[in-house]
């Protein structure tokens, strides 16, 4: 086959690199951990994804984004993106640049150890202090919750831990 | 040993669909009735929390109806908004609805009501999830999975204010107590599997509903022994949602729910 014509997986991840969050436009789908697999023959690219919560209405928007954007790759005939379930997605999967990019929303990035009874915590994202109280574990979408920092002042938005403990 | 769709034999997939149809409709229908609590919750933290759950819930009923559609059944839109009340598979208490009046007009809902029936549903759902990730169906052992770490915070939330209500005031107290009774008259069913309990046994589908009951009724006995309450002993159904037999509530559920699906089946949404 002609050189010129193989799509390349560095491609294909940068492109993925670009498309974000709809509703977080500081992480991408790469960033948030969402890309299980990847395969490309000759000019057909299969995208594997993982759900972060099941009932998240934007994982259609989320796959058209991605669908356009692999499109755009030169070379790249056909693309196809679907969802799986196992792995199933864990909080675990946002990478080190996505937990800045969450910072910078100001969300805090999930927390990396939880107790028995379920309690976790957090420092505030704005000013890092210690001293904040969790207003709602449940928020604006499935996979954040809502605090509250008394330090700065400023109510601020956690991702929910997802865990195989749970 | 899990066992995948192609080598499943008639016997054997109508069982799996069976069990499928019983957990698809009762997400589907409990979130539905989570749907009509919205802006009416008791405050504006717990329409964020209760809508959140809502949401989850119905993407779990998604789950299983799309694991139908893969095993021939039909499509996702149409299993949830095509089928008629009797072809439904759900639990009665999952249909009932969320008190007087009707969420358009002046709804007089119960909020005891919707804590009591959240929390002992979501603690069966909780039970059914744990065995299902041992389910010999690969396919619904991995949505199990992915459930239940969804469930944990359903779970966390219902029991608190489980909890917090039935450590209150009077006045709390006796609507709880009043909750908990009616909330148990429809429970007979939860753990029935209908006539299929032979089948999901032959075909390791699920543990049998008996062990179930006894780990939700030992679950709950461990919260409500400090709240000072009887411990709530599941009865046999006087109805039996999953042998089809429903009230009016679902009727008028359905006929809600499916207005617009009705329209214009051929629109995808």
């Amino acid at each position: 086959m002609d050189q010129s014509t193989l799509v390349a997986e560095k491609d294909i991840m940068e492109a993925l690199e670009l498309v974000q969050d709809p509703e977080i436009s500081t992480v991408s789908v790469v960033d948030l951990g969402m890309i299980e697999d990847v395969e490309i023959h000759d000019s057909h690219v299969s995208i594997t994804m993982l759900p972060t919560f099941l009932g998240c209405p934007a994982l259609e928007i989320i796959k058209k984004n991605v669908v356009e954007q692999i499109e755009s790759v030169a070379g790249v005939k056909a693309v196809e993106v679907s969802f799986k379930t196992s792995p199933p997605w864990t909080s675990d999967r946002i990478t080190e640049k996505g937990q800045q990019g969450l910072k910078a929303f100001g969300i805090a990035p999930p927390p990396k150890h939880f107790t028995e009874d379920g309690s976790w915590h957090v420092d505030c994202p704005y000013c890092g202090s210690t001293y904040v109280t969790l207003d709602n574990i449940f928020g604006p979408t499935a996979c954040r919750s809502i605090l509250y920092c008394k330090s700065c002042k400023n109510p601020f938005e956690a991702m929910k831990p997802i865990s195989n403990l749970m | 040993m899990s066992t995948n769709a192609v080598e499943m034999t008639p016997a054997h997939k109508e069982a799996l669909a069976e069990l499928l149809f019983q957990l698809a409709d009762d997400d589907f229908l409990l979130s539905y009735r989570g749907s009509e609590w919205l802006g009416l919750a008791p405050h504006i933290e717990e329409d964020v929390a209760s809508s959140s759950i809502s949401q989850d819930t119905m993407g779990h009923a998604k789950m299983y109806y799309g694991l139908l559609e893969e095993l021939g059944y039909g499509k996702i839109d149409d299993l949830a908004h095509g089928r008629s009340a009797k072809e439904r598979k759900n639990s009665i208490l999952v249909e009932r609805e969320n008190g007087a009046g009707y969420y358009m007009e002046t709804p007089r809902y119960d909020w005891a009501y919707a804590v009591v029936r959240n929390y002992f549903y979501t603690l069966a759902k909780k039970v059914k999830i744990d065995s299902l990730k041992k389910t010999t169906y690969q396919p619904l052992a991995e949505v199990a999975t992915k459930v239940s770490m969804e469930l944990f915070y359903h779970h966390l939330h219902w029991r608190t204010w489980f909890t917090q209500l039935l450590s209150s005031s009077d006045e709390a107290k006796e609507r709880m107590n009043k909750a908990i009774d009616g909330v148990m008259a429809d429970f007979g069913d939860v753990f029935s599997y209908g006539n299929a309990s032979q089948s999901f046994k032959e075909f390791a589908l699920i543990e049998d509903a008996t062990v179930l009951k006894q780990r939700w009724e030992a679950a709950l006995k461990e919260v409500v022994k400090a709240l000072h309450i009887e411990s709530p002993i599941i009865q046999q159904p006087d109805r039996n949602g999953r042998l089809g037999e429903h009230t009016e509530e679902l009727d008028r559920a359905l006929s809600t729910l499916s207005e617009v699906y009705r329209l214009n089946p051929a629109v995808p949404w």
